[in-house]
């Protein structure tokens, strides 16, 4: 995995010109603008409210528009507790957004079952979904949905995003070159 | 008409079919047999206007005869009293009676219980199951469903797996005993 690293930009030489990975620029528009789609399911989604509104404001963060259509949408915040009865569901939705895209596991029951160790209750939403981030708490403070978003956005900074998403160009580019 | 002495008038209309009597800190609780509970329950609200049915409860006593218990819990908006109707039902009929036209409010309580207990309302206009998806192939309130569930396949629709229980149940042993005997612990079933 490559290192993220900040720009080192400074006008006064450079004018309007920047120099820098594709990757690198890639990520940076991706990360700070994730549209989330909230997939509030019990009380963490009261929390998730919290972190959307004035005093926590996810906003700062490029997350604030969540949709409600799973099209739009490129993190998923499971927020609360998945039953059997909608886990299929969920992954429905999962399924219906475009790439790229991520799971943030909010909360303990969205992590593992959380105290709900019942015939009722899926034992954490990564039975189904690959999860990229996982929040404890029960429910977790807005702060730390936020911290966990944060994590996210180290965590795409470092992807190799062209590589990983189109490799068939990346081969036509390399036979190209050679 | 004060609420006892409704009480005593439904025991005198009642008496014989009146098979049991408990009053308990001001409680009245009546076991009836379950054929006799639609003439009790139509009385109940038309002659002694108990109009709200609160709510519907079963309890699965598992190795009795009958095995099943049925409560109504009935409340006289005129007259603030309750009452609580009992009916106990074996298994091998595993069936009663619905109420749900004399209280509207019972369709989706008996549902409840049909999904979670397995005793069906005969009458009843909808009985499908209310919290589990239509096909869930257990009863999970029966004393015989372990606790962790138990694992079920319906394509498309929904899974169930077990849980796993990390040496649980964790269960509060009540007694009189210190804080640190009775606190939670993993106490798996004397089975």
């Amino acid at each position: 995995m490559p290192e993220s690293r900040t720009a080192a930009y400074d006008s006064k030489i450079e004018g309007n010109v920047i120099f820098t990975r594709f990757d690198a620029a890639l990520n940076w528009v991706r990360k700070n603008s994730l549209w989330p789609m909230p997939m509030g399911l019990a009380c963490c989604a009261i929390e998730l409210m919290a972190t959307a509104a004035s005093r926590f404001d996810i906003a700062r963060f490029g997350a604030e528009v969540m949709r409600f259509s799973p099209r739009q949408c490129d993190v998923m915040i499971v927020a609360g507790t998945v039953t059997y009865k909608m886990a299929l569901a969920v992954k429905r939705i999962y399924e219906q957004m475009p790439e790229p895209k991520w799971v943030i596991a909010m909360g303990a029951c969205a992590s593992t079952g959380g105290m709900y160790r019942s015939y009722a209750v899926l034992q954490g939403i990564d039975q189904l979904l690959p999860v990229d981030v996982y929040i404890s708490g029960c429910p977790p403070r807005p702060e730390a949905l936020l911290a966990g978003l944060m994590k996210l956005q180290e965590k795409i900074s470092r992807e190799r995003s062209f590589l990983n998403q189109k490799p068939e160009l990346v081969k036509k580019v390399g036979e190209a070159l050679a | 008409m004060t609420g006892q002495e409704l009480l005593d008038s439904l025991g005198k209309l009642f008496g014989p079919k009146i098979q049991h009597r408990i009053e308990f800190r001001g409680e009245t609780t009546y076991t009836i047999s379950p054929g006799d509970l639609r003439e009790v329950a139509k009385f109940c609200r038309d002659e002694l206007s108990f109009d709200y049915l609160i709510d519907i409860t079963s309890i699965d006593n598992f190795g009795e005869e009958p095995r099943f218990e049925i409560v109504y819990e009935l409340y006289s908006m005129t007259l603030a009293v309750h009452l609580r109707l009992k009916l106990r039902l074996s298994e091998e009929i595993g069936a009663v009676n619905t109420v749900s036209d004399i209280w509207p409010t019972a369709n989706w309580h008996e549902r409840e219980i049909y999904d979670m207990m397995g005793i069906k309302f005969s009458g009843h206009p909808d009985l499908r199951r209310i919290l589990m998806w239509d096909g869930y192939p257990f009863f999970p309130l029966r004393k015989e469903f372990p606790l962790e569930g138990l694992p079920s396949e319906m394509p498309d629709v929904a899974f169930t797996k077990s849980a796993p229980l990390e040496g649980g149940p964790f269960v509060t042993q009540p007694s009189t005993a210190t804080a640190k005997d009775r606190e939670p612990r993993a106490r798996p079933p004397e089975l």
